[in-house]
């Protein structure tokens, strides 16, 4: 057996055990549906969710809401963090206070979110904004300073302001880690949007799934979860091709 | 009735401070480079001689002292010094053009003239067909030619060089110090070149400044009169080699004395 089927075969082999042995087990009855559904009835009802238009729309509030609240969280990072790293007074100033709110986890802000904007997509976007904000600035600020000194002493030398340094030498060389850090937060976006969901929204996967607990539709749960698994995957996807395409530069000059 | 000097240091003494301790890095420096003129200045590591580059260049100012370059006190770096560095200093998100292009740019030149500039160079140098490959996809060889390049392409008449050819293999180093030779002669352009190679400054200098080990100072100038393409296998570049080669070892003696000295030095 050549080696590349041999790796294929040893990377199914475990996933199809488990969902024969899962599948048997459900079937037998030893365990219940409502603790553990087979993944048979998992895929139809995975089916059954997507057909009926509801996926759609629940992919599409939450999506919605992911971008929204990362779009005001990464756009007011960017900037603030762009000018924490370049300059020193700048970061004196908001370093204290953004030092204290960062350990918070965004969850946390749920009551306060929920009192400040009620129920719905406002309080969603401010939680989401929340949580993909510290890490564009934190990463922004990084690559700024990351920024060679070599860089900085040619474009010098060559004659350029102060601005025009800014915007040719700083910015593009800070872009791999500010990517890297928007890469981030929308991970963090993607899961705040599901908490934010089960407390505040009542629409989209995070409520989805939360309602199918109320019915004790175990498969329902498990396919919200597929879906939600997906559209992580495809996000972080997204994310990965438009840095390797802002990057071309950067590819191989480190790890 | 002779050119001023493209380059005049008059008394530079530098000072760094590190670790509460100060070391003197320039002492009593003067020199004068002649406009169009192509001097090496040429010691072991620790001679200063990447220091009065800078200095020069108006990135470091001196202690005490002044240095002049077209007449005017060097106060800040300026694209009438364009310096070419060991370390290509590429501006990796930018292709080789937008490189060669970018000290254009930023003096505010029309496009058209820009893109005509930059090509002519390219050419000049053989690096047409890289002209939108990114820095990363070069040997060091052509990222020192892109660096080069850039630095000619705004036209500035004080070159600086700081062991521009320091990182590179023999046979590439002595290719492209012969393309510097063939772009500097008749260019009118003043090359102010920082070597530890004895070698390399016999081949390309008008004059060859050996410097003394800390403080930096100017042991003395070995003007090297061989007409050029010069021949590194003739007797008189040997003799002339072993000359500055006694002149640079008494210094890199005290070098190594230091080295293996008292650590407080």
């Amino acid at each position: 057996m050549s080696g590349r089927s041999a790796r294929l075969l040893r990377a199914v082999l475990v996933p199809v055990i488990v969902l024969v042995v899962w599948e048997v087990v459900s079937r037998t009855g030893a365990i219940s549906a409502i603790i553990m559904p087979a993944p048979s009835r998992v895929v139809v009802r995975w089916w059954d969710y997507a057909a009926s238009g509801e996926m759609l729309q629940d992919a599409a509030g939450s999506l919605y809401r992911v971008l929204g609240g990362f779009a005001i969280g990464a756009g007011l990072a960017l900037p603030l963090g762009l000018l924490m790293g370049a300059k020193e007074w700048v970061n004196q100033l908001f370093d204290p206070l953004l030092q204290i709110l960062r350990p918070i986890p965004p969850i946390a802000f749920i009551p306060l979110a929920i009192l400040w904007f009620g129920l719905g997509n406002p309080p969603a976007f401010f939680l989401i904004a929340l949580g993909a904000f510290f890490p564009v600035l934190v990463n922004t600020i990084a690559g700024v300073r990351h920024v060679d000194a070599i860089h900085l002493r040619a474009a010098r030398n060559l004659g350029a302001s102060e601005w025009t340094i800014f915007r040719r030498v700083i910015l593009p060389s800070a872009m791999p880690y500010v990517l890297s850090g928007m890469r981030i937060g929308i991970g963090v976006a993607f899961i705040v949007v599901i908490v934010a969901e089960m407390t505040a929204v009542n629409q989209g996967l995070g409520y989805r799934i939360l309602e199918a607990r109320e019915y004790f539709w175990s498969d329902k749960i498990i396919a919200g979860m597929i879906t939600i698994g997906i559209i992580g995957l495809v996000i972080d996807g997204v994310m990965g091709r438009i840095s390797a395409r802002l990057l071309r530069w950067h590819r191989g000059l480190e790890g | 009735m002779s050119a001023p000097p493209a380059i005049r240091v008059e008394g530079v003494r530098k000072v760094f401070a590190t670790g509460g301790r100060e070391v003197v890095a320039l002492d009593g420096i003067d020199l004068e480079v002649a406009a169009g003129e192509f001097v090496c200045l040429l010691g072991p590591s620790g001679c200063g001689k990447s220091t009065l580059l800078n200095a020069v260049a108006g990135f470091s100012p001196p202690t005490a002292g002044r240095i002049l370059a077209g007449g005017r006190e060097v106060t800040s770096p300026g694209p009438d010094r364009a310096m070419v560095f060991q370390e290509y200093a590429l501006f990796p998100w930018m292709t080789v053009a937008q490189n060669v292009a970018f000290g254009l740019e930023v003096k505010g030149r029309p496009a058209p003239e820009i893109r005509e500039t930059v090509d002519s160079w390219l050419g000049k140098l053989n690096l047409l067909d890289f002209r939108d490959r990114f820095p990363k996809d070069l040997s060091g060889g052509m990222r020192q030619r892109v660096a080069i390049a850039r630095v000619l392409a705004i036209d500035a008449p004080i070159l600086l060089m700081d062991e521009p050819f320091g990182a590179l293999d023999a046979l590439t180093r002595r290719n492209l110090q012969e393309e510097l030779l063939r772009i500097w002669a008749g260019s009118g352009k003043t090359v102010l070149f920082v070597t530890h190679g004895i070698e390399e400054s016999i081949f390309l200098a008008d004059r060859v400044v050996v410097m003394t080990y800390r403080p930096g100072a100017v042991k003395e100038v070995v003007p090297v009169t061989l007409p050029r393409p010069r021949d590194p296998s003739s007797s008189e570049f040997n003799a002339l080699e072993k000359r500055v080669t006694a002149l640079v070892m008494a210094e890199q003696a005290r070098h190594e004395r230091d080295e293996r000295g008292a650590p407080a030095g």
